[in-house]
């Protein structure tokens, strides 16, 4: 990281860009595998596949970065679209957003294991 | 204070400095000045340019923020060099000291400015006023939310910091730029201002306010403590509501 881009709106920046790059890459694999449905031996082959430990895993990161997404954008929509009370950037939410899609990401393995 | 600076400065050791020679071709120069107590970036390269280095050129005018022509990019960061000690920013003892990120090198730490105040034009930036000599001065509210809004932008100094500190600049040219739209927003607050529709079209328009991103390196970095992506932001609402609702 460059130093004039170490700080944490910056870091809330790439939180949200990457996560949204991420989740626009995955998107043609879910509808390939919504596409299955038109074939039912298929679609339970590949829903057999889903419940393998690694494939859970990856899950997981997807559910992470679902979560990420949505509380930083949520942030990036109040920051232009509301007032700024005292000129708050509301900074503060950024590290509480990311404990938050981690939680989300944490029940998510609660359910999956 | 970081402590092998902290230390230097105590016990009169030395900084290493190095600092960009050439224009955009070029190559850093590493000098070794005395570190003192009380030591400003700008003491720092002043007392290279005086003992070392007399054809080193940089700007430099007031030396108490005032100015803001002293703006260099230290140790990767744009800084206001005279409000800058370096006891702040030295690390080990050392120094890198470069010209302003995202405008034309001219030589050595001074960069050519023009590009910035051309954007600075180009933004609507002028204000337009209708009254003459004859006119008492305008009565403005200093409560009102407009003027409020206008003061938190009116503080600039044209020091570039946020200009070189912004990606969207480096990425996009046509980007106006923090300081640029910043100055729209003082502008479209000023009741005074009777341009005001042509300098939101302006800051709507291409390169305005919806190419900024919101990484808020113009608000991390300002050395006035302003935040361009705040005014940045109340343009896009302004655009948005001026394109739905109607300008009001």
């Amino acid at each position: 990281m460059r130093p004039h881009r170490n700080h944490r709106a910056y870091w809330a920046f790439l939180g949200h860009r990457l996560s949204g790059l991420a989740l626009a890459l995955f998107l043609p694999f879910h509808f390939l595998a919504l596409g299955l449905a038109l074939e039912a031996a298929a679609l339970d082959r590949f829903l057999a596949w889903t419940d393998l430990g690694m494939v859970k895993l990856a899950e997981w990161g997807l559910v992470v970065l679902l979560a990420l997404h949505l509380f930083f954008g949520l942030r990036l929509l109040v920051l232009e679209l509301r007032p700024w009370p005292g000129g708050d950037a509301r900074l503060g939410w950024i590290v509480p957003g990311l404990a938050a899609a981690l939680v989300i990401g944490g029940v998510f393995l609660i359910g999956a294991f | 204070m970081s402590d092998a600076a902290s230390d230097a400065a105590n016990k009169g050791g030395e900084l290493t400095v190095r600092v960009w020679r050439g224009a955009e071709v070029g190559a850093f120069a590493t000098y070794l000045v005395p570190a003192r107590a009380n030591q400003t970036v700008l003491d720092v390269v002043t007392e290279i340019q005086r003992y070392h280095a007399p054809d080193l050129a940089y700007r430099f005018a007031c030396r108490v923020g005032v100015c803001g022509s002293c703006a260099m990019t230290v140790n990767g960061v744009p800084r206001w060099t005279c409000r800058t000690h370096v006891s702040r920013v030295a690390k080990a003892g050392a120094l890198t000291v470069e010209p302003l990120r995202n405008l034309p090198r001219i030589r050595d730490l001074a960069c050519d400015m023009a590009p910035f105040f051309d954007k600075w034009k180009a933004a609507g930036g002028r204000f337009e006023g209708g009254a003459t000599r004859a006119d008492l001065p305008a009565a403005v509210d200093p409560a009102s939310p407009k003027r409020r809004a206008a003061d938190a932008g009116i503080e600039c100094i044209n020091c570039a910091v946020c200009h070189a500190a912004c990606d969207v600049v480096a990425w996009d040219a046509e980007y106006l730029g923090p300081a640029a739209l910043l100055r729209a927003w003082t502008l479209v607050n000023d009741e005074r201002h009777l341009a005001r529709r042509a300098t939101l079209d302006r800051a709507m328009g291409p390169g305005g306010c919806a190419s900024c991103h919101t990484q808020g390196s113009c608000m991390a970095h300002c050395p006035v403590g302003l935040s361009p992506t705040e005014g940045i932001a109340g343009l896009k609402r302004m655009s948005l509501a001026a394109m739905f609702l109607g300008d009001r």
